[in-house]
């Protein structure tokens, strides 16, 4: 199966942060690469759905669901930041 | 800046399917009226959610086809196999209820004040939310220019034929063929790659903004091509639907 990318997550996001989350970004904690989560790449398959990085394909996020509840593991991330629509830093 | 942005939960709910509308053979438009929708933005999608008796569900998000504004459609295409697409595209009929939640994301949203020019890539069903952004342009009145370039396998796998065959307000749309040609066929062909995109995509220099949907090797292929034309990193969005072609 073909990776995905966030905004495949768009529905997922919105339950785990209460937000619209894929045009936020994203700074790894391994390579410090920096990218809206829509350009990440995602694999979503049953129990749980993988976020890596597209530059150095650390894993940034972990999604696992399960008895109504969603385990959620985002140490791989340094930061989640908003940002304007075109992506320049908000504020 | 202002904080804009309203928080919303997603809940599920029932929508009612209003029409149905065949515009392949394996594509079919559905029109759904949900019991409360805030409205949409062009290029966001919506989850859909099959429960079977037993309780097992399926779910599987797909772009929105309407521009804002306009009655909420989808559209989806059929995948041998699939869990949820032959039902939505064979079996689901006007009058029947359709779980859904939505509208979702973000990023791979145009809106009027985003200018251009647009440079949109669809491979097959990716031109699904493509499609949404430029009614929306139509419909607000943009005067940006807008080229789709749309490879399909073969001419009847076009989707939204019609619409695009009426489009001469400074939008265009190019298709390439990838599989079979009809006789006496003088448009492009083959699968996307630099030469296309060097011929066909805007200059990077006009500053494009660009948009590209569809398989995930169709996109690496074409977001690679326009940054190698010049095209800012930032202003080419991109959304991957898998090896599938579906979403």
């Amino acid at each position: 199966m073909d990776a995905l990318d966030g905004n495949a997550i768009g529905g997922l996001l919105i339950d785990v942060f209460g937000t619209e989350m894929t045009a936020v970004r994203s700074t790894c904690a391994t390579c410090g690469a920096s990218r809206p989560v829509a350009e990440l790449v995602v694999y979503n398959r049953a129990p749980g759905t993988v976020v890596r990085c597209r530059t150095c394909g650390s894993v940034l996020m972990v999604f696992v669901q399960a008895h109504g509840a969603t385990g959620v593991d985002l140490t791989g991330l340094a930061s989640l930041s908003q940002t304007d629509r075109l992506g320049r830093p908000d504020g | 800046m202002e904080r804009t942005e309203v928080r919303r939960r997603l809940t599920w709910q029932v929508a009612t399917v209003t029409s149905i509308t065949r515009e392949t053979a394996s594509v079919a438009t559905i029109t759904l009226e949900p019991p409360e929708w805030p409205g949409h933005r062009a290029g966001q999608h919506l989850d859909v959610r099959l429960t079977a008796e037993d309780g097992y569900t399926a779910e599987r998000s797909y772009s929105i086809a309407s521009a804002p504004g306009e009655p909420l459609a989808i559209t989806v295409e059929r995948l041998e196999g699939g869990e949820v697409s032959p039902y939505l595209t064979e079996i689901l009929r006007a009058g029947d209820e359709l779980e859904l939640r939505g509208p979702i994301g973000g990023y791979f949203v145009w809106e009027r004040g985003d200018g251009g020019p647009l440079m949109l890539l669809a491979g097959g069903s990716g031109v699904v939310p493509l499609r949404s952004i430029l009614r929306h342009r139509r419909r607000t009145g943009s005067d940006v220019p807008a080229r789709l370039l749309y490879s399909a396998r073969t001419l009847p796998d076009v989707i939204y034929r019609g619409e695009f065959d009426q489009y001469h307000d400074n939008a265009e749309v190019i298709y390439t063929l990838t599989r079979s040609q009809p006789p006496g066929w003088t448009g492009h062909t083959g699968r996307i790659d630099q030469a296309l995109l060097a011929q066909a995509a805007w200059a990077g220099g006009a500053n494009p903004l660009a948009f590209i949907c569809g398989p995930t090797s169709f996109v690496e292929t074409a977001a690679a091509g326009l940054v190698g034309l010049g095209y800012p990193p930032e202003r080419v969005k991109t959304e991957r639907f898998g090896a599938t072609g579906g979403h």
